[in-house]
């Protein structure tokens, strides 16, 4: 199979603006890159397989049938991707309607985990101080301690 | 034997209840399942006696040659009456050691006769991988039993400590398992223990075996989780930590040794770990204040002799080993058990504290006398027996012999002093102490002490009789011997190094008492190690952490995909077969669309309005559906048009309640960077594509789906077809997507389950008032229809069953022309969704009244419904049949089961986009209302 110079080229187009949107951090433009990787994916396994007539029997020589295969993938793709698509939507109307906006935020237990790491603090550097170590959620509350620290 | 271990699990599972009925006396009943253990092994020694072997084999996993096999010799008919013997004895023992109302006695009866029914398990096991599978089971259940006390920090660390050694060291034996298993091509003993391999492969195999042996044995350098693990209730560490659990390493030695004896590897490191750890034990139980403790390390000093004795591999020392492991249980499990009466009796395990108890209990103090009498070697005990045989048979023993007769020795010394210093320190007066107060115990307490300390008298005076069941197992070792075990052997050297043990060892105890110390230090610290170990992990754990999880989305997303540009970009620029040929369009008119996708894609990047990019995202998607048609997929290009007017509707329904633009900018290098990421995915996927298209050679398989389609799957299209039947199981797990995705939309929308409840009853419309005026739409009345335009009110009216008949006629006509399920589903939600924008959710809950979650629902069961029907008509799942029929009046009809599983899919289609009506639309509408007339609420005030 010789490659369709013209498939490729969208191909890279799309993937690259699809990449593009999805490090943006508001929900509406990673939803966009979303689409626009789907649709690039979709070309790409279409890409895969020969063009040619559509695949219904009795209305073309089974030869000059474009490869039937890649078109059941993606047609479920697509679907799916409609069904991601309300997803992330419905995720975006909620941060707005929580936050005020629809930008995806940081996790601050990684944040705070990320400092103690950086302080070398934590479990495995101040521990075993048994005396007062009767409770049971001692663990828990010096880890809390650490962070406040 | 393996129906024990089954009634073993039966019991544990209905123990629980049996506490909640009985409370503590359950234990007496629980006690009678170990012991028909040791009933089983009374009744079978005859076979056992006469060198026979038990042997039971049930099929487990055959497609692994895995088989729940038992084979019980000598060795593991010894075992079997031990645990269960002295299991019994512990929980009768235990039904007075708990008292009513003692937290969590029912997790102590379930983990207890769990334990019982996972050690009787291990013993009898034949297949390795089934002792292995015990093994671990032991360990989990002794993580429970040591850490019963779940409030004190300190027993939960003993209990974790425990754990994490016996694994570890399981995990490293079962590694040797497998090599051996592998090596022999059966996991069976049986098997293995005549197909050994050689070299560095066997010294590999059988150092990983050995820690795992060593390190449940708590053999040096594994012996300090045993102490810690004293934090257990008494009654736990007489059964776990002398009978039961700390002997499986020991045994696994035993049963391994005769294979391996010869090899000087297996040798050298058990004699030296034995000895080492005989001589530390030793001298640590000599500083212990803490009776308990006193007795732990006698255990691990126990432990290392036998450790000793099962390695020397001649043998007299395996039926010395085997003498003294019976001698052991019987005599530690008795003094634990005095310790638990002692500690109940007076409140503490302190010698420091404790005065004057044997004249109060002399019927406990007797009985340990005798037991301790065992532990020290005085005849005519079953330690005496023991001792006396391990003494000469390394007298014999080869070159090594006198210098691990030398340790022994000394170690028997040691052992002698800390005897003493036990029945000093529980029962003695000591001056200058007020007698302690005692509260004496019941009988039931004190009568298992009695029958085990009894039954260490009757081995050692029985000994012809234990000598000829012992040496059926000490004669698989390959020298042969004249020993017997006996009282008297006459003057022989061994007898006088028991006399020189004996009386060394009161000189040493009277010289500590005396306020000598005697200082015996730890040379390898194992707890320092294994604490550096954890907080190392711990430590390993937040560096990596704190260097991997920065937060950040995008952070997470762009190193995924630099990664994916370098590792595929090298393998391209490397290796990859580039194509010669290339062609730049099949029509021309691709690269008219290609150039306006091109211009959408980059133009959505630059927009700042969120409408105008969802638009350009639009545009670009219909353009990917004309590619579709020009590639020949009519299919494709029908659902991506279709999906792109829903997706529309979808968007403008949210972007309506959120700002027009898109927030302030972020830093321009940051947005350069991704610009920089972007590009470079792009430039490596169109290469893969490049090359993946130029690289394919093989002719496709859905070449034959075109002659398959018509005569299997009873269609023409042979989209449709590879959808409903050739790759049936693909779309179950697709359309089971979908009714995730729905369900997870209207999660986050109707956020309380009184909201979700209100989507369940929605469908009920209010009625609507005002019969008489003229209305286009059945909700046409309500202040949302009325705001609308009466024009496209007039169209919905004409248009809309013309749209959903369409669908239908897609749905039917999909299996031999462009169309099906996912089609016509997509049509009968976009008519839908025209009635929602032209009448509000009024008109909605009117043009469907059905929860959306029941028409997902329904749809998924008539899919999976139509694939479980095929089963039930003898056919694989999801196979199709075609049935052509002749009805009188209709005439001809030509019918694919298929077609129901379409059906499926259509209905889960309109579900979805239902639901996303429902959600995004009109739940969206009810907040902004509400929100609205709050507003307005407040306003006058």
């Amino acid at each position: 199979m010789t490659p369709n110079l013209t498939y490729i080229v969208v191909i890279g187009v799309l993937f690259a603006t699809g990449v593009t949107l999805l490090l943006e951090r508001s929900l509406t433009r990673v939803l966009m890159g979303v689409i626009l990787l789907g649709n690039g994916v979709n070309l790409l396994i279409l890409h895969g397989g020969q063009a040619g007539e559509p695949p219904i029997v009795g209305t073309t020589s089974n030869e000059q049938m474009s490869d039937s295969l890649p078109q059941a993938m993606i047609l479920t793709a697509i679907v799916i991707t409609l069904g991601m698509t309300a997803f992330l939507l419905a995720l975006a109307y909620r941060s707005w309607q929580l936050f005020g906006h629809d930008e995806v935020q940081d996790d601050v237990e990684d944040r705070r985990i990320m400092e103690l790491a950086e302080r070398t603090e934590g479990p495995g550097i101040s521990e075993t101080d048994d005396a007062q170590d009767e409770s049971p959620d001692q663990e828990t509350v010096a880890i809390k301690a650490g962070g406040g620290r | 034997m393996l129906v024990l271990v089954a009634v073993h699990a039966f019991a544990a599972t209905i123990a629980p209840g049996l506490i909640r009925l009985l409370r503590q006396r359950a234990l007496y009943l629980l006690a009678a399942v170990p012991a028909a253990a040791a009933l089983w092994a009374a009744l079978n020694v005859g076979r056992i006696h006469a060198g026979e072997s038990v042997v039971e084999t049930y099929p487990w996993v055959p497609q692994l040659g895995l088989d729940l096999a038992v084979r019980i010799d000598a060795l593991n008919w010894l075992m079997v009456v031990l645990v269960g013997g002295i299991g019994a004895l512990v929980l009768v023992y235990s039904a007075r050691y708990f008292s009513a109302d003692s937290p969590g006695l029912a997790r102590f009866a379930v983990s207890f006769v769990g334990f019982a029914g996972a050690m009787l398990g291990l013993v009898v096991a034949d297949d390795l991988l089934l002792l292995y599978v015990c093994w671990e089971l032991t360990s989990v259940f002794s993580y429970l039993l040591i850490g019963h006390d779940s409030t004190r920090r300190s027993s939960r660390r003993a209990a974790m400590q425990a754990f994490i050694v016996t694994t570890a060291g399981g995990l490293a034996m079962l590694a040797g398992i497998i090599m051996l298993g592998q090596h022999a091509g059966s996991y069976r003993w049986s098997a293995i223990a005549s197909a050994l391999p050689t070299g560095g492969y066997l010294a590999t195999a059988l150092v990983l075996i050995v820690i795992g042996a060593l390190s449940k044995s708590a053999v040096a350098p594994f012996t300090f989780w045993l102490p810690a693990a004293m934090a257990a209730p008494t009654p736990v560490s007489a059964y776990l930590h002398a009978a039961a659990m700390v002997k499986a390493g020991v045994f696994l030695i035993a049963l391994l040794g005769p294979a391996f004896a010869d090899t000087p590897l297996w040798q050298a490191i058990l004699a030296t770990a034995g000895l080492v750890t005989m001589l530390i034990g030793g001298g640590a139980a000599l500083r212990q204040t803490d009776l308990k403790l006193l007795l732990a390390y006698g255990t691990v000093s126990q432990l290392g002799l036998l450790t000793v004795l099962f390695g020397v591999g001649t043998r007299d020392s395996a039926l010395a080993g085997a003498a003294l492991l019976l001698a052991h249980a019987l005599f530690k499990a008795g003094l634990f058990l005095v310790v638990g009466i002692v500690d109940h009796a007076t409140g503490t395990r302190d010698l420091r504290e404790l005065s004057g108890v044997g004249r109060r209990l002399p019927a406990v103090a007797g009985f340990a006398i005798v037991a301790a009498a065992s532990m020290a070697a005085i005849p005519p005990t079953a330690g005496f027996i023991g001792k006396e045989a391990a003494f000469a048979a390394l007298l014999d023993a080869g070159e090594a012999g006198p210098l691990i007769l030398a340790g022994l020795v000394v170690g028997s010394i040691l052992t002698v002093a800390y005897t003493l210093r036990f029945l000093w320190g529980a029962f003695a007066d000591k001056p200058g102490l007020a007698p302690t107060p005692v509260t004496p115990p019941g009988p039931i307490m004190v009568a298992p002490v009695a029958v085990l300390a009894l039954a260490g008298v009757v081995v050692g005076i029985g000994s012809p009789a234990v000598d000829r069941l012992l040496a059926r197992y000490a004669d698989q070792f390959s020298a042969p011997s004249p020993y017997h075990l006996a009282l008297w052997h006459g003057v022989t050297p061994a007898l006088l190094l028991s006399l020189v043990v004996l009386a060394a060892g009161v000189a040493l105890f009277w010289a500590g008492h005396r306020g000598h110390r005697v200082t015996l230090r730890l040379p390898i610290d194992g707890a320092t190690a294994y604490e550096r170990a954890m907080s190392g992990v711990d430590r390993i754990a937040v560096a990596l952490t704190g260097a991997t999880q920065r937060g950040s989305l995008p952070f997470y997303l762009g190193v995924i995909l630099v990664v994916l540009v370098t590792l595929s970009g090298t393998a391209l620029i490397v290796s990859a077969p580039w194509p010669r040929s290339v062609r730049a369009w099949d029509t021309p008119l691709q690269a008219v669309i290609g150039v306006l996708i091109i211009i959408a894609a980059i133009w959505t990047v630059r927009a700042l309005r969120r409408l105008t990019a969802m638009l350009l995202v639009g545009v670009s998607g219909y353009g990917i559906g004309v590619l579709f048609i020009l590639h020949g997929a009519p299919d494709l290009a029908l659902t991506q048009f279709l999906v792109e007017t829903v997706t529309i509707v979808m968007v403008v329904l949210v972007l309506r309640r959120l700002p027009p633009k898109f927030s302030e900018r972020p830093i321009r290098s940051s947005r350069l960077g991704r610009i920089a990421i972007g590009v470079a995915v792009g430039v490596v996927v169109a290469g893969m594509a490049f090359v993946a298209a130029g690289a394919r050679v093989a002719t496709p398989i859905s070449t034959g789906f075109a002659d398959l389609a018509v005569p299997f799957g009873g269609g023409k299209n042979i989209v449709n077809v590879t959808l409903v039947d050739i790759r049936a199981w693909d779309t179950m797990g697709e359309i089971a997507v979908l009714v995730v995705a729905a369900t997870g939309v209207a999660s986050l929308i109707f956020r309380r389950t009184e909201a979700l409840r209100r989507r369940a009853r929605a469908p009920r419309p209010a009625r609507i008032d005002a019969p008489r005026m003229p209305r286009w739409l059945m909700a046409g009345t309500s202040p949302e229809a009325r705001r609308q335009s009466i024009i496209i009110q007039v169209i919905t009216r004409l248009i809309f069953h013309i749209i959903v008949l369409f669908s239908v006629y897609l749905l039917f006509s999909g299996h031999n022309a462009p169309g099906g399920g996912f089609a016509g589903g997509l049509v009968a939600g976009l008519a839908l969704a025209v009635r929602y924008l032209a009448g509000g959710r009024a008109e909605l809950n009117v043009a469907a009244p059905v929860d959306a979650g029941m028409v997902l629902g329904a749809g998924l069961f008539v899919s999976v419904g139509t694939g479980a029907a095929a089963m039930l008509f003898g056919g694989n799942v999801l196979q199709s049949a075609v049935i052509d029929a002749h009805l009188p009046v209709v005439g001809h009809v030509h019918f694919v089961t298929s077609v129901f599983f379409d059906i499926g899919v259509y209905l889960i289609v309109v579900g979805l986009v239902l639901d996303i009506l429902r959600s995004l639309g009109a739940e969206m509408d009810r907040q902004q209302q509400e929100a609205d007339d709050d507003l307005r609420e407040k306003e006058p005030a």
